[in-house]
């Protein structure tokens, strides 16, 4: 199984006015391609923390971050947006899209920072909205749609970049869960399908059982890494 | 990736039109002010420099001095101490050119049912040479009218329609302080003067019959003004002494008296015309500049705001992978395309209003290129000046806390 991100000896602190606090110490992981990866842990536990940094949205104190071969925790501002341009796809929970414009736009988006053309970004978000079931609605705009299909708009914009790692952070957590069960069914696919490891942030259980492997985080250190069918909370806990 | 840039940029101004027109129409306002006001200055300034230059290049006017009659003081011209004769001793004059002696006054003139008040001139010949003021119709006058002083006149196009309407003056007579005399030429038109009065609504006689039969004074020889065209621009000082000279030795003035005379150098009245009225540019322009700059602090204002409100967006665009130059591009060219809009509009309002203020009021434009140019390339800088710091401010956002913004 080739890897797609490894974390060595990984430590983020925050500066505060009562001096450095951890929030993640001394991590090691290692995530392979074509894995669907659900990360738990109670509130305060470092998981957003994780998720930006493994969003290249935030750089660790100490300690590497290798993602697709390369080690990107020493990388400028610039490299990080290119790495976030070229390998990774992020799905909010709170959808994220851009209200004024319209769903292809949307999905468009990612693909103007990788300067390409016009006609080839629309041709490839308007495919992408097909693949996610909503080749109907492609010039809509996001506030006319529900929830569901809003989040559905961010999958396809996250996929549009052909990217290979997606991280979620809390996917359903703005979903009824039908919905959200529709959502995480769509993740599934993807992934079973094109092979595009996924990471999804989550509290809820239900959510994380869609995965096949847990993560488990408390005080920002790894508790439990396994499948998700042998996990307990009372036992990480 | 400018235009994918721009493409987004547009894309947010048209999600956003009532306010990008309004911070656009600052713009306009204060662009269209600039062109409409320097048009106007320029508009002045050329037409007071073209009506001075209209009387005569090279020009010196000498004119006699003011009378004081039991303390009371006539103005410059009153006193009768211009002759002909001095008029006949410039000629020898190096540097002069022509010369032309004049005596002014306001007559009737007649022919069969019409009459009109107008301005009769009594010179010779030199004196439509040296406004270069062509006859169009019939001739000019002979040495021997001027020297004999028959009874003819040239017409002025005013004076020709008030009269004769559509005959042809040509060979006429009309009669003025009831003498005949013969109409042999019409004068080209040459519109306004400097006082505001017609040029064209003038009568023009031979120096000699004037002073005899419309203008008869008790001393006899004296003339208004002169007129002398020096030979080149270069001689025109030299020539203004000299004639001050030779004017105080023929009037026979003593060392501690003042002249009884002066001479205008009309390149100076010119240059220092066309200064004032320069300076008037300048000013208009400078008054209207501070719109243009107000209209720069809205448009800053409006993307302040516009960069708080979308916090959010940017975070977003950020995760999806722009960089900080492209956040930084793209809020440049949002306030870059405003304002060269609202420019171009602002020219076109601008050049719209100045050709309707020539009709509506009495006012004078000129529309240049440059400052048209200029007011452009102002309108572009504003817009990159004023746009810059929120544009950064956008762009020093951290992704992190822009995602977090709840706006």
């Amino acid at each position: 199984m080739t890897e797609v991100l490894s974390l060595h000896d990984l430590c983020k602190e925050y500066e505060t006015d009562a001096g450095p606090v951890p929030a993640l110490t001394s991590l090691q992981l290692a995530i392979g391609e074509g894995e669907f990866v659900a990360v738990m842990g109670p509130s305060g536990s470092g998981k957003s923390t994780l998720m930006n940094i493994l969003g290249c949205l935030d750089i660790p104190t100490s300690g590497t971050y290798m993602l697709n071969g390369r080690d990107v925790s020493t990388l400028d501002e610039n490299e990080l947006a290119r790495v976030r341009s070229q390998v990774i796809g992020f799905v909010f929970q709170g959808f994220n899209l851009l209200p004024r414009i319209s769903l292809t736009a949307n999905v468009a988006l990612p693909l103007v920072y990788q300067r390409i053309g016009r006609h080839e970004r629309l041709n490839r978000a308007s495919a992408m909205l097909k693949r996610v079931g909503l080749s109907d609605k492609l010039h809509s705009l996001p506030p006319r749609i529900s929830g569901g299909q809003q989040q559905r708009v961010a999958i396809a914009r996250a996929l549009v970049t052909d990217p290979r790692l997606i991280l979620a952070d809390e996917p359903t957590g703005n979903l009824d869960s039908t919905t959200g069960k529709e959502i995480l069914q769509l993740f599934q696919s993807i992934n079973s399908e094109s092979g595009i490891t996924i990471i999804v942030v989550t509290h809820d259980i239900h959510v994380a059982s869609y995965a096949s492997r847990l993560i488990y985080l408390v005080d920002g250190t790894i508790r439990y890494d396994g499948p998700v069918g042998e996990f307990s909370e009372e036992g990480a806990a | 990736m400018i235009f994918s840039l721009l493409g987004e940029a547009l894309q947010a101004m048209a999600a956003n039109r009532l306010r990008t027109f309004l911070t656009a129409l600052g713009i306009t306002i204060g662009v269209g002010a600039v062109v409409l006001m320097v048009a106007i200055g320029e508009g002045t300034q050329k037409r007071v420099t073209d009506s001075i230059a209209s009387m005569g290049s090279n020009l010196l006017i000498v004119r006699s001095g003011s009378t004081t009659r039991g303390g009371v003081r006539g103005g410059h011209g009153e006193a009768p101490t211009l002759t002909a004769m001095d008029a006949e001793a410039i000629t020898q004059l190096s540097g002069a050119a022509l010369v032309s002696p004049l005596v002014t006054g306001i007559v009737q003139a007649i022919y069969g049912p019409n009459n009109w008040s107008t301005q009769a001139v009594g010179t010779n010949a030199d004196y439509l040479k040296i406004r270069d003021w062509k006859v169009v119709d019939g001739r000019d006058f002979s040495d021997s009218e001027i020297v004999g002083g028959i009874r003819v006149a040239i017409l002025g196009k005013e004076v020709a329609r008030q009269l004769f309407s559509d005959e042809d003056p040509i060979g006429k007579s009309i009669r003025i302080k009831q003498s005949p005399f013969k109409i042999i030429g019409l004068l080209a038109e040459k519109g306004q003067g400097l006082d505001g009065r017609d040029q064209d609504d003038v009568i023009i006689v031979p120096l000699t019959i004037a002073q005899r039969q419309l203008f008869g004074t008790q001393f006899v020889g004296t003339v208004s003004f002169i007129m002398v065209q020096a030979s080149s621009a270069e001689t025109m000082l030299s020539l203004q002494h000299s004639i001050e000279q030779l004017l105080r030795q023929r009037h026979h003035l003593s060392q501690r008296a003042d002249d009884d005379f002066t001479v205008m150098n009309m390149t100076e009245v010119t240059n220092t015309a066309s200064e004032i009225t320069g300076m008037l540019s300048l000013l208009l322009g400078a008054i209207a500049s501070i719109s243009l700059f107000v209209g720069g602090i809205g448009i800053m204002n409006i993307m302040m705001v516009s960069v708080t409100e979308r916090t959010r967006e940017i975070g977003i665009r950020m995760a999806l992978g722009a960089k900080r130059a492209d956040i930084l591009l793209q809020f440049l060219l949002e306030s870059v395309i405003i304002t060269v809009s609202g420019g171009i509009v602002g020219i076109v309002l601008g050049i719209i209003l100045a050709v309707w203020a020539t009709h509506l009021f009495d006012v004078w434009v000129l529309i240049s290129a440059l400052p048209v140019l200029l007011a452009f390339g102002v309108s572009v800088a504003v817009g990159i000046f004023f746009g810059l710091y929120p544009a950064r401010k956008a762009s020093l956002l951290h992704p992190i806390e822009a995602l977090r913004y709840q706006g």
